[in-house]
């Protein structure tokens, strides 16, 4: 699967606004470009992302063509209790990709 | 007026003369783009580039060819064997007689050591490699050899960065080392330091070798760009790292 890249602090304080930023590896073939021989590359983009906290959803976004390869998310969410924090990318054939990280909240 | 007729003459010495940056005033091309695209480079977490280097992390570690050997096999802990290592390159190789850049190294350890096919050139996984090979280098200085070996070679490069190519009759000098910080459209003229190969370019949307930076600016000046791995590009490529000699790897770097 595409290679992720996550950074949201391992420990928080109640309350508190963190940060969480997310890379993924992904080509975001639009489907509008051609290849050299005048074939059309089809559309091939995540376009669904989920961000959850202890399943309960805290983010999400709806992708579309014109973002760049790699997409790039970043957001805040408040650290409400310890738990897990788990990342869903979802692409164009339906497969959908799931990191996990766990969080301390004191 | 007296004062700009002057300056204008000097300017036009200067540029037949093509001055070279001295060692104070040289810059990264780091220094010269969006606080927000440096931000981007800074944090390994927003770097693109780091995906490559995690994909080059495990091809590291991948058995590859008829020997079903990886290059940790040999060369073990990369973090410390490949440390400085993309420094030094291009490196002159005696069997062949002219230097390998990185990318060429890498292929030919390929093809000699684990007999697998080498990479394609601009190739996801040969830019990740190097990507991963050049990472153990970040913050070091370049220290690429100039050695009598390597000598024609550095003079070769050295002519070819001189030399006015393609339509626009231009030389590489008269843009990175006569004009440097000026802006050529909207983009401001960097001093072609190669200091972030394999750089992810955000144009690009993927990491590229400095041999495809070479070929845009020369399809930019409208000259036929060299061919990948060419003796040509080598060259000019050894001439760039030699001429940014002591300056700080930064790779993956992030440019626009």
């Amino acid at each position: 699967m595409a290679r992720v890249l996550i950074n949201l602090p391992a420990q928080a304080k109640r309350g508190e606004i963190i940060e969480i930023k997310t890379l993924i590896g992904h080509p975001m073939e639009t489907g509008y470009r051609l290849g050299p021989t005048g074939v059309v590359f089809p559309r091939d983009i995540i376009n669904r992302f989920v961000c959850t906290y202890n399943g309960v959803q805290v983010f999400g976004a709806e992708l579309h063509p014109a973002i760049a390869a790699n997409p790039f998310i970043a957001f805040f969410t408040v650290a409400t209790e310890s738990g897990e924090i788990a990342f869903s990318w979802t692409d164009d054939h339906g497969q959908t990709q799931t990191e996990v990280r766990q969080i301390t909240v004191e | 007026m007296k004062a700009m007729v002057l300056a204008l003459i000097v300017a036009t010495a200067a540029a037949a003369a093509a001055v070279e940056i001295a060692p104070g005033d040289r810059q990264s091309g780091y220094d010269f783009v969006s606080p927000e695209t440096r931000a981007m480079q800074d944090d390994d977490t927003a770097n693109p580039g780091m995906l490559g280097v995690l994909q080059g992390e495990t091809l590291w570690a991948a058995k590859a060819g008829a020997t079903d050997r990886s290059c940790a096999d040999c060369h073990g802990d990369a973090r410390a064997t490949m440390k400085g290592v993309a420094a030094r390159y291009p490196l002159f190789e005696p069997a062949l007689a002219r230097p390998l850049d990185l990318e060429g190294r890498i292929n030919r350890c390929r093809s000699e050591h684990q007999r697998a096919a080498a990479f394609a050139a601009e190739s996801a996984d040969l830019l990740a490699l190097t990507a991963f090979v050049a990472y153990q280098s970040r913050g070091l200085p370049i220290a690429v050899q100039t050695n009598a070996e390597l000598k024609p070679f550095l003079e070769l490069g050295s002519e070819l960065f001189h030399r006015r190519q393609g339509q626009l009759n231009l030389s590489c000098s008269q843009c990175h080392d006569d004009n440097w910080g000026k802006r050529l459209a909207g983009a401001v003229i960097p001093q072609a330091h190669p200091t972030g190969y394999p750089v992810y370019r955000l144009e690009w949307q993927s990491l590229g070798s400095l041999q495809r930076r070479l070929r845009n600016c020369m399809t930019g000046m409208r000259a036929e760009p060299y061919e990948y791995g060419a003796p040509e590009a080598v060259a000019l490529e050894l001439y760039l790292m030699a001429r940014a000699h002591g300056m700080t790897i930064e790779t993956p770097g992030v440019r626009p």
